[in-house]
């Protein structure tokens, strides 16, 4: 098959271009420990509350400056919607559905995850700066999709 | 070639071959009005979704309960009535035209579109009646009504069924011509669609086995998160099914209108097989933040999705190129001055040619989307729909405007209506569209979520999104105003446009490396076909063998 110079050119560098942002990812990945959420264990919507850990939803300190946040997502509600953690904390959220899929976003950190009736997400941050955090759901959840959103309070 | 150039109109159809049959060019020409109305009624949605973005809610006077009722229609008119019903249209005719004979089958061009009407009818009926507010990816367990899926079955049945003739016809062609090298058009629409055939599997499993059956009360439960890998084995390569028609226009059709030449049939045909064996084996880098996925497997996406970028890199080049030809041999002199020399006074290039544009920053913004951690910054965020409407909002919806600047004319007989206003309305949607993205894009990356009806939101004091949401609502008015122009100029041309002095043919661009320098290899399309069923095999098959046994917990919830 015929191919033009320019061509097979062009089509090396973008293959360099490619090659170098799967780089870039892989540094994101190894060298600055950015991680994707992965399978954290399973558990029935319809029971989610006689479940543990999701019977007592809330935050509770496992070592010092390490937090278990343990929030239900519902139409249209977080379980707690305030979340209080003192500044320089670790904070590990599990998080689950009652009913439908929801999402969980926390502003200004990596937190992004994805809430599914059957499955339990689990992320982690490290709040570093006091303030407010707002965390959303950012997936459509029905009628009142737009109201569902909570805080965690860094002090 | 210019001996087949002939109008459509049935009954001047008769000198030399007649490959253009009236029965057979009815359901085409039925299937791109319908697709049209789509566009227009799926669009002004869009009008209401911006203006929300700005406290102006129009919802109640439009007999509609909720944002997301407008929004479910938005999205299942766009992305599957528009797409599907101007795909089947456009790439029957490129069919027909490619292989230079009529369609295998004038039943199965028939059984199009009745399905996709039938389709049409029943999903619409389900969305208007809030019996089906479950956007246009209706996750469980969200519950919409039995019609909306059963109007998913027939929207896709009807692409299935415009597969099967293509296919027949490409049979009854080869058995014509033995040994021949399959026809450019044809080879690239029978691609497109076979592509799409694998990539749909998915989602029929996932309503007919799922939530068809759940809907009806057969099934109690389903398993949420193994629904999304079935939806999401569609729901990326469906992206491809909608921009592959455009790229059958610009590879093929867009260096005629622009007096160029389209460099490598081989390359040509490279790409396409490119998309047909990667586009499915990629899906689940839609899923990096779902929680019951391992992410071995999510790496493996990251992967094929980086691959399937590859083929649109080459398309640039070869898109490029092929347009540099053009500017040159229309007397554009210097290292740019070729761009000035291009006919920007023809709308149906010009559409196109900005759709190119605006696709180069849908396609880098999507490369973002893909890319596993970064994902995480703007997952499900309102940088999203800015990616995807410059790419199938823009790239596939103004390339298609575009070719209807040529195509109306083709089938109706009458001269295009209002040049002028037609060129307007591509440089106000491609204006519009960069507004609307800068503010989708930014709001994103400071955390708005998609698919929310934002001015309402309980949290909307607590960001900074004012500038944002104007943005995003000033390019929806603007775009608005471009999509009135481009009905305007399609009523004008159907209704009160003179017949035209000349037959309009389909651009068709002449190759510089034609066929014979092609590799034969490419043709034999059964075996890529496996090879593109291996990989989605390959690719798919550790992550249900790895999820099984199924988690089947929910029941149906309506909360809408």
């Amino acid at each position: 098959m015929h191919v033009e110079r320019y061509e097979k050119i062009f089509m090396a560098l973008t293959l360099v271009v490619l090659l170098a942002a799967l780089a870039a990812i892989g540094a994101g990945v190894f060298a600055a420990g950015v991680h994707l959420p992965s399978a954290a264990g399973r558990i029935d919507p319809k029971t989610i509350r006689q479940a543990p850990p999701f019977d007592r939803p809330g935050v509770r300190e496992l070592a010092p400056g390490e937090y278990e946040v343990v929030l239900i997502a519902r139409a249209w509600a977080f379980e707690p919607n305030e979340i209080r953690v003192p500044r320089g904390s670790t904070v590990r959220f599990r998080v689950a559905s009652a009913d439908v899929i929801h999402g969980f976003l926390i502003e200004n950190t990596n937190v992004n995850v994805m809430v599914i009736p059957g499955q339990i997400a689990e992320v982690t941050a490290r709040f570093e700066r006091p303030g407010e955090y707002v965390f959303l759901c950012h997936e459509y959840c029905g009628f009142g999709h737009q109201q569902m959103f909570g805080k965690v309070i860094v002090e | 070639m210019s001996s087949i150039a002939r109008t459509a109109g049935a009954e001047r159809i008769g000198a030399g071959e007649a490959i253009y049959l009236a029965e057979q060019l009815w359901p085409i020409r039925g299937q791109l009005y319908l697709g049209l109305i789509g566009l227009a009624l799926g669009g002004y949605m869009g009008l209401l979704q911006a203006l929300e973005r700005i406290g102006v809610n129009l919802y109640p006077a439009h007999f509609l309960k909720s944002y997301y009722q407008g929004l479910t229609l938005h999205g299942v008119l766009l992305a599957f009535l528009f797409t599907f019903a101007f795909s089947n249209s456009f790439l029957s005719l490129t069919t027909i035209r490619g292989f230079q004979r009529p369609l295998a089958s004038t039943w199965l061009a028939h059984g199009a579109f009745w399905t996709m009407l039938t389709g049409t009818v029943l999903a619409a009926f389900a969305i208007l009646t809030n019996q089906a507010t479950v956007l246009f990816t209706f996750y469980a367990p969200l519950k919409a009504s039995s019609l909306f899926y059963l109007g998913a079955v027939f929207l896709v049945l009807s692409t299935w069924l415009t597969s099967a003739n293509q296919l027949l016809t490409l049979r009854a062609w080869r058995r014509e011509h033995p040994g021949e090298p399959i026809p450019l058009l044809g080879f690239v629409s029978v691609v497109t669609y076979l592509m799409w055939d694998l990539a749909s599997v998915g989602v029929a499993i996932l309503v007919v086995v799922f939530l068809l059956p759940w809907s009806l009360g057969i099934l109690s439960s389903v398993d949420p998160q193994f629904d999304r890998v079935l939806f999401w084995f569609t729901g990326h390569p469906i992206v491809y099914f909608w921009l592959l028609p455009a790229y059958v226009s610009w590879y093929l059709m867009i260096p005629a209108q622009v007096g160029g030449r389209l460099f490598s049939d081989g390359l040509t045909r490279f790409v396409f097989l490119l998309f047909l064996i990667l586009s499915t084996p990629t899906g689940l880098h839609h899923q990096y933040t779902d929680p019951g996925l391992p992410t071995v497997m999510k790496t493996v996406h990251l992967f094929t999705t980086f691959a399937v970028v590859y083929p649109s890199f080459i398309t640039a080049f070869t898109v490029m190129a092929a347009l540099e030809s053009g500017g040159r041999a229309r007397g554009g002199r210097g290292l740019l001055g070729w761009i000035r020399a291009l006919p920007w006074k023809d709308p149906s290039a010009t559409a196109q040619l900005l759709a190119m544009l605006v696709f180069t920053l849908g396609g880098a913004t999507g490369i973002v989307n893909a890319s596993y951690s970064v994902n995480l910054v703007v997952h499900n965020t309102a940088f999203v729909p800015g990616h995807f409407h410059m790419t199938v909002g823009t790239a596939v919806a103004l390339t298609a405007m575009g070719i209807c600047y040529w195509l109306i004319p083709f089938l109706s007989g009458r001269e295009l209506w209002g040049r002028r206003l037609a060129l307007a309305q591509a440089w106000l949607w491609a204006i519009g569209m960069l507004i609307f993205a800068r503010g989708q894009i930014a709001g994103g990356l400071s955390g708005m979520p998609r698919r929310t009806a934002i001015g309402d939101a309980a949290y909307l004091n607590l960001f900074h999104w004012s500038l944002d949401n104007w943005l995003t609502a000033i390019g929806g008015v603007v775009m608005t105003t471009s999509g009135l122009l481009f009905f305007v100029v399609v009523i004008g041309t159907l209704f009160f446009s003179r017949p035209l002095a000349r037959p309009v043919e389909i651009p068709l661009a002449e190759v510089t490396h034609g066929a014979r320098e092609s590799w034969p290899l490419f043709d034999r399309l059964s075996l890529w076909f496996l090879i593109a069923v291996g990989l989605a095999v390959v690719a798919y098959g550790p992550v249900i063998l790895g999820y099984l046994p199924l988690n089947s917990v929910s029941p149906p919830i309506k909360v809408y």
